[in-house]
């Protein structure tokens, strides 16, 4: 369950970056098919993952880096950029990797943390998996620590709310929005292989489809926080198990059905953070827990979110 | 004319060059001879009789759904959801078609109408969850592609499975009073080339000279100073979906009724995305849309001629369209690319 929500919580938290910045990099199902691919050829040809990570995470930080030049030096849209990169990074993916399908390839070994795994019922679930899954646990609270608890990360989301008042503090919006746009998009891309290496292993054509638009869900479900970001990732993973259960308990429904949860979940988590009906539901609570009831289900974007900043 | 002035004109074709030489070296990577490749591509395309109306024939539900987009883009949408609705219009023909019994005319008739309404219904439900749910018409409309496409496989493997045992490639063949009537054996059906004239002519008429055209580009210009100038957004954008969400339907059912026989796996085969690309690359040039929605048909059918004479993977075409389309978006405008300085060239 939690190797499942790894990659997710990878990519989650590489595109909240992007996002407080300012910036929509809609491009992460094709970046993480594209990125997938290439970590899993690099990886197999130098019989190392590390360069496999290496490589993935170049291609995840050059798709984003054209989604912010196309964006912010040539003023075109980001969904539509990022949109056309989605559909080429799948079809380049299935291109590139056609004689790399489906044989075995380098693995990252299971490695359970000496004292923790012991720890009954959470021991086995968090601490009894690979070192990336480690890697990510660390990965995530940095990255929710660097957003909110330093200055640089101060000015990553000040150029993505109001990113006409850090002008005038002398912040070089651009400049933030490029770094952060290709930070994140190498995680994305990590996030790719990560899939290749771990959970799904090998590469097949449209090995992670439909992880990038999950992905890009649970930001928003998340609310652009990284921490919120990982449990959603966590109960997206969860949807795979509940599957596997259900499918138990009722035996006379088609498996296939069971494949919807994550679609109809998807639905759902977005419905109830922006819809006016859990703000209906919140009015009938006592007004003592309303507050804390409104911040945990109701999520705003970050300001300038999609919005080009520039002289015209 | 000045120099400055040829390189404007001239400069749309750069991109364009730029995506056929990107093509071309992926080919060379792969060992393949572009000149050869070329040659089966068209040789694919235009072969024979009945490719080329394999080519017509694709094209179609390809432009019934391009012009659908037409309405939504103008509306400042993302239909992204396209893809679902071209499913649901397959599968409402679908079942009419295994379901009823009645004169053929009479059934295609039904078939149409079902897979409008089927197309409509799951455009119609992106939208209110749009306008009532706050959910992005991006991401609502991916989620309710999966699930139709989830709900064909399931129906393909439960329900609707073949007799003879479910093989999750497709339901049996439709009796042959349901299929449209095609020309000459091949794929193509007059027919629902009549149907796309007259949507197409349609869209070209409410964009260009109605009240209600007017009224969607107020609304793709500007949201909120649409709202204030008195037009409901909510309803424009609920007609806008529901308009595009009945022609790919219509598209659904063609591709059922005349493309195959029987409602099948992958029965989009990405018509859906592919319309998407049409109208990105033809940006609000209505006129543009059927030869771009043609050359991609050409190209698509093409690479699969070319996969079989090559062993190539059959990807290449949508690689060719999506990188075209890249580096028209990216590229195109020569004035956003302030290459020569910020002057603005006068026009």
């Amino acid at each position: 369950m939690i190797l499942q929500a790894t990659p997710l919580m990878i990519a989650v938290t590489g595109e909240t970056i992007t996002e407080r910045s300012g910036i929509v990099n809609l491009s992460l199902d094709g970046s993480m098919l594209m990125a997938a691919m290439t970590g899993f050829v690099v990886g197999l040809k130098t019989d190392s993952v590390w360069l496999g990570f290496l490589a993935a995470a170049a291609v995840g930080a050059l798709f984003a880096l054209i989604v912010a030049f196309g964006s912010i030096r040539l003023r075109q849209s980001q969904v539509a950029i990022g949109f056309v990169l989605t559909l080429l990074g799948d079809d380049l993916s299935a291109f590139l990797g056609q004689n790399y399908t489906r044989i075995p390839g380098p693995v990252i070994k299971r490695m359970g943390i000496p004292v923790l795994e012991e720890i009954p019922f959470v021991g086995p679930i968090f601490f009894d998996q690979d070192i990336t899954v480690y890697l990510t646990y660390l990965l995530v609270a940095l990255t929710w620590f660097f957003l909110f608890k330093t200055q640089a990360g101060l000015k990553v989301r000040a150029v993505g709310e109001r990113p006409e008042a850090a002008f005038a503090r002398g912040v070089n919006v651009d400049y933030v929005r490029y770094l952060y746009a290709i930070i994140g998009g190498a995680l994305v891309g990590i996030s790719g292989v990560v899939y290749s290496f771990n959970v799904k292993l090998g590469w097949s054509e449209g090995h992670t489809r439909g992880f990038g638009w999950i992905a890009l869900a649970i930001v928003i479900f998340g609310g652009w926080s990284p921490i919120r970001g990982a449990l959603g990732a966590i109960l997206f993973g969860a949807t795979k198990a509940l599957a596997t259960y259900l499918q138990r308990a009722f035996p006379q429904v088609s498996v296939v059905a069971f494949n919807a949860i994550p679609w109809v979940l998807m639905i759902a988590v977005l419905l109830m953070v922006s819809s006016n009906f859990t703000e209906r539901l919140v009015i009938y609570m006592p007004r003592r827990i309303q507050r804390p009831i409104r911040r945990l289900l109701r999520v705003g974007p970050p300001m300038a979110l999609g919005i080009s900043f520039g002289d015209d | 004319m000045n120099l400055r002035g040829w390189i404007a004109r001239a400069w749309p074709a750069v991109p364009i060059l730029a995506a056929l030489l990107f093509t071309t070296i992926l080919l060379v990577m792969f060992g393949a001879s572009p000149i050869e490749s070329l040659e089966a591509m068209i040789r694919g395309a235009f072969g024979d009789q009945s490719k080329t109306l394999s080519v017509i024939a694709f094209w179609i539900p390809l432009l019934l759904s391009s012009t659908g987009l037409l309405v939504t883009f103008t509306a400042g949408l993302w239909n992204i959801g396209i893809e679902g609705q071209i499913v649901m219009g397959a599968i409402a023909a679908s079942w009419v078609a295994l379901n009823l019994e009645a004169p053929s005319f009479i059934l295609i008739a039904l078939e149409i109408i079902a897979a409008m309404a089927a197309g409509g219904l799951w455009a119609g439900l992106t939208a209110v969850l749009k306008t009532r749910g706050r959910v992005h018409e991006i991401f609502g409309g991916l989620a309710l592609n999966n699930i139709a496409i989830i709900f064909t496989n399931y129906l393909i493997s439960g329900p609707w499975q073949p007799p003879e045992g479910g093989t999750f490639r497709g339901t049996q063949p439709f009796q042959a009073a349901a299929l449209l009537p095609r020309y000459a054996n091949s794929r193509f059906s007059p027919l629902s080339l009549v149907l796309l004239v007259i949507a197409f002519a349609m869209v070209v008429v409410a964009l260009r000279g109605t009240f209600w055209g007017l009224k969607l580009k107020a609304l793709g210009k500007n949201l909120r100073s649409a709202f204030l100038l008195g037009v409901s957004s909510e309803r424009e954008v609920i007609l806008a979906m529901l308009f595009c969400g009945a022609l790919a339907g219509m598209g659904g059912a063609v591709r059922v009724l005349s493309w195959f026989d029987s409602l099948r796996q992958s029965i989009s085969g990405g018509i859906g995305f592919l319309a998407l690309l049409v109208v990105m690359l033809a940006s609000y040039r209505i006129l543009w849309v059927p030869l771009i929605a043609f050359f991609f048909s050409v190209v698509l059918n093409g690479s699969i001629t070319l996969q079989l004479r090559t062993q190539l993977h059959s990807s290449l075409g949508g690689i060719l369209t999506g990188v075209m389309v890249l580096f028209v978006l990216l590229f195109g405008d020569a004035n956003k690319l302030r290459i020569f300085g910020k002057k603005k060239s006068h026009e």
